[in-house]
């Protein structure tokens, strides 16, 4: 049955009129044309879906658009604020961690959802929290160096 | 610059071109300079277009051109899938027209724009494409040159060019733009030129280091893939699937699907594909459909399989051979008999195959991921009995091919669809699909008896591919007395890989190095050697000492008194489509629980001259990075046409963990032709870690890959 939905999408009211079932990941991608977040395997095992709900990051295949109800979700399209890129997309273009460029808008909100909740973390946090992220093209070590220097940005250089 | 033929025609009348009229052609790219070119070495294996058959321009596959804004366009069916190709190729042409780097667009993949390419594989485009689109920007720097010589009446000898204006350095006030001397001109050159040598050194952009130019779009979502586009009244596909390979569909019943709100079956044949403008109820309608199959009885598994392929009655071509190999084994004092077992791999891409089938009046537009537009585009005309005209073939950014985005079934699928519903079809492959109808790295079995004398030189080297074919299987160390030979599918006899194969990033050089290097590393275990100074002893190919050394000095390699030294360094080396590697690795083993750490992977490599450092430095770690999942976890599980792996739960791929740290070095070679980039680091580091696993245990295993349970065995065997 459907119903209508509203929540925050990159920090805009947003209301939908859908059945509360279908998958988050869909319903951005085909019903609200957010197609950055991106799907790879459809059971939480890539992390190419990343997105941030509430300022966590969650994999869109894995929940229902009706669990986000009430709550926020940012995805890749709404990292950059007013034009300037967010710490990490700018870190990625610096560091060419990217190669096909499909896993990166879910390392990349992955890595945000990092850095929010711990702002002084360390290479091997990175590397911890970067785990079940998958790239296929061995993008890894640019990535890591990457999140590394967008922490230290976020932190004020230091 | 030698020319080997060029012939300049001014577009005025017609020609005896066969295809689309000069009208026509100008019409859809505008007027301007034209350079066709073929982009390819007379050596390498491209297919060429028949004669006659392709229209536009019937066998030049590139061209450039100067558009009267003074942009330079360069046109190619190649494709970017992560390479970093159009960087290189930017590159290439700002050196060679004197423009700014900004000045130059690549157009690829779109079979409408881009004259014919055979495909992008084999890290061929910067190796062939390069040299051959130099020629074609000396050519037409030449006759911008000469119409700034009319225009200036200066003597065009006397005439410089800085980013993209032609001046007199005599007389700085006489100049003009490419762009003016473009305007309103239609002149077309057809180049045909074989590659050469030439001396790289004097330029300003090649063998420098950029970064990639697609990196933006990339990170802010905005590059499109193909699964992203939508057209309007688009409908979704989900594919009845059997549910392992040799189904057969006998019979189906979908009168419940249709039930679900919006929901089309179509069938054709035995393409049933269910349609919803919401794919998520695609998914559901596709659920609901009844579908019995026949399956065939087909014994084989992922671990009888290499029993089959020795078995099997192969044909065996013998590929190289030299000396007497006989006489060798005579001359040895200690002959090594080894056997290795290499498993089929998936590609895994995070991107799954899409494509997007639109027919709009008499017209086929076909969006997709694939590194083959142009044979794409050759199977939809005949499928749908249509011109090649009325086809068209777009390929967006492709998130990875690695070889397996060649074989566009998915594409064919959405047209198919699309045609008999009357309406845009977008077809996305689920990950399941991915493992079931890949076109798998071939499994294969080596079989390679060598022996040495007793100062420790090969005498004689015996070596059997079966089914994995004999890319990197090159000898490459000096052995008077040797044999290669292929053992290949008989025709007429049973399938024995019963998995599609095809291409995975250095197709089969990954199983050849792995068995030519653990084969050497056992030879030099037989001469109680130190593995570096038994492979400098019996190396003579300079390039390779030279590679090998750089790694060594490097890593800061000491030779051992005894080998295996416990010390856990494997060390290996490869060729692969001209390109040297060396590398040398050290590895870490937790011998309680079987799982084997690389700490640390050095690697030289030679690839003649290098474009972009940078980008090939990119390209190296990705290969070693993606080379820690056939050396660890990949293999695919198969009982019969069943694949037991289907998706990345049990397909595990590399993770941040598991990379080491990775130094590398490129040895550039400005005064030599450029090699391929993109594939070889991958090809040594099983055998690196392999050896490095013996060095450490003195335990050695020959199957693939190194498994936690393998490693226990093995050590349990010592
Ligand atoms: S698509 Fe969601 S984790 Fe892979
Ligand atoms: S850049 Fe291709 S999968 Fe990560």
């Amino acid at each position: 049955m459907e119903e209508t939905i509203s929540f925050q999408l990159n920090g805009k009211q947003t209301e939908i009129k859908i059945d509360p079932t279908q998958t988050l990941l869909w319903v951005l991608r085909n019903d609200l044309g957010l197609t950055g977040t991106k799907f790879g395997c459809g059971i939480g095992f890539c992390g190419s879906c990343t997105v941030l709900l509430d300022n966590e990051p969650v994999r869109s295949c894995s929940i229902s658009v009706g669990e986000v109800k009430g709550k926020s979700v940012v995805t890749i399209e709404g990292l950059a604020k007013d034009g300037e890129l967010h710490p990490v997309q700018k870190a990625f273009v610096e560091h060419d961690a990217l190669q096909c460029g499909f896993c990166t808008p879910g390392m990349i909100m992955n890595a945000a959802g990092l850095l929010i909740k711990n702002p002084s973390i360390t290479r091997d946090e990175i590397k911890a929290g970067m785990e079940d992220n998958l790239c296929r093209c061995g993008a890894h070590i640019h990535i890591i160096d990457a999140v590394e220097t967008a922490a230290k940005e976020m932190r004020g250089g230091k | 610059m030698k020319k080997e033929k060029s012939n300049t025609q001014v577009a005025s009348g017609t020609t005896g071109r066969r295809g689309m009229e000069r009208r026509d052609f100008f019409k859809l790219v505008g007027g301007g300079v034209v350079i066709f070119f073929l982009p390819r070495c007379s050596s390498d294996p491209v297919p060429v277009a028949e004669p006659g058959k392709r229209s536009l321009p019937k066998d030049y596959n590139a061209f450039l051109k100067i558009d009267e804004d003074g942009t330079v366009n360069c046109y190619t069916g190649k494709i970017e899938q992560g390479q970093g190709i159009i960087m290189s190729l930017v590159q290439i042409m700002a050196d060679d027209l004197n423009v700014p780097m900004e000045k130059i667009k690549m157009v690829m993949g779109d079979t409408e724009l881009c004259p014919w390419d055979g495909g992008t594989w084999g890290s061929m485009t910067i190796r062939s494409f390069g040299p051959n689109m130099r020629r074609a920007a000396a050519e037409a720097k030449g006759v911008l040159l000469e119409l700034a010589a009319n225009k200036l009446k200066v003597p065009a000898t006397q005439l410089v060019v800085v980013d993209g204006v032609i001046f007199d350095p005599a007389n700085p006030g006489k100049s003009v733009t490419y762009g003016e001397l473009a305007k309103g001109k239609k002149i077309e050159k057809f180049l045909d030129v074989k590659p050469e040598v030439e001396d790289y050194s004097k330029f300003t952009f090649i063998g420098k280091s950029f970064k990639r130019n697609d990196a933006k779009i990339k990170v802010t979502g905005e590059a499109k893939y193909t699964g992203d586009l939508k057209l309007p009244g688009m409908l979704f596909a989900r594919i009845l699937r059997p549910k392992s390979l040799s189904g057969k569909l006998a019979s189906v019943d979908y009168s419940e699907a249709e039930k679900v709100p919006g929901t089309t079956v179509v069938r054709d044949g035995e393409l049933v594909g269910v349609l919803n403008a919401n794919l998520v109820l695609a998914g559901r309608a596709l659920e609901m459909v009844k579908a019995e199959y026949t399956y065939d009885e087909i014994k084989v598994d992922n671990k009888t399989i290499f029993e089959a392929m020795i078995k099997a009655d192969t044909t065996a071509d013998v590929e190289t051979t030299a000396g007497d190999i006989e006489a060798g084994f005579k001359q040895c004092d200690k002959i090594i008999e080894t056997e290795i077992h290499d498993p089929f791999l998936a590609h895994a891409f995070i991107e799954p195959h899409s494509a997007l089938a639109q027919f709009e009046n008499d017209k086929l537009t076909v969006w997709a991921s694939s590194q083959t537009p142009y044979p794409l585009q050759d199977a939809l005309a005949k499928h749908f009995s249509m011109p090649l005209n009325k086809v068209r073939v777009i390929v967006p950014f492709v998130g990875g091919g690695f070889g397996g985005k060649s074989k566009n079934q998915q594409a064919m699928e959405a047209a198919i669809l699309a045609k008999v519903c009357g309406k845009p079809v977008m077809v996305t492959w689920t990950r399941e699909e991915e493992f079931l109808y890949d076109n798998f790295h071939s499994a294969g079995v080596l079989k390679i008896k060598s022996g040495i004398d007793k100062s420790g030189l090969i005498k004689a080297w015996d070596y059997h591919a079966y089914f994995c074919g004999t890319r990197g299987s090159e000898i490459v160390y000096d052995v008077p007395n040797h044999k290669i030979t292929a053992h290949y599918h008989k025709e007429n006899t049973p399938q024995v890989h019963i998995l599609d194969t095809g291409p995975w990033r250095a197709p089969n050089n990954n199983t050849n190095t792995l068995g030519r290097e653990l084969q050497i590393d056992r030879l030099a275990a037989a001469a109680k050697m130190d593995p570096l100074e038994f492979r400098l002893k019996n190396l003579k190919d300079q390039r390779m000492i030279d590679t090998l050394k750089a790694a060594a000095d490097l890593f800061g390699y000491v030779p051992s008194k005894k080998y295996p030294s416990g010390r856990g360094i494997g060390i290996a080396v490869g060729t692969d489509v001209g390109t040297l590697v060396a590398e040398i690795a050290e590895i870490e083993i937790d011998k309680k629980t079987g799982k084997v750490k690389v700490k640390r992977i050095v690697c030289a490599q030679d690839m003649g001259l290098c474009v972009n450092p940078h980008g090939a430095t990119m390209q190296l770690e990705g290969c070693i990075t993606m080379a820690l999942g056939y050396t660890f976890s990949e293999e695919i599980r198969f009982e019969g046409g069943n694949i037991i792996d289907r998706n990345y739960d049990t397909y595990e791929l590399p993770r941040f963990s598991w990379v080491p740290k990775i130094e590398s070095i490129i040895l550039q070679r400005m005064d030599q032709p450029p090699h391929g980039g993109g594939e070889p680091a991958i090809i040594a580091v099983g055998a690196v870690v392999g050896n490095a696993i013996f060095d450490a245990t003195g335990a050695r295993l020959f199957q693939m890959p190194y498994t936690p349970e393998r490693v226990l065995e093995a050590l349990k065997k010592g």
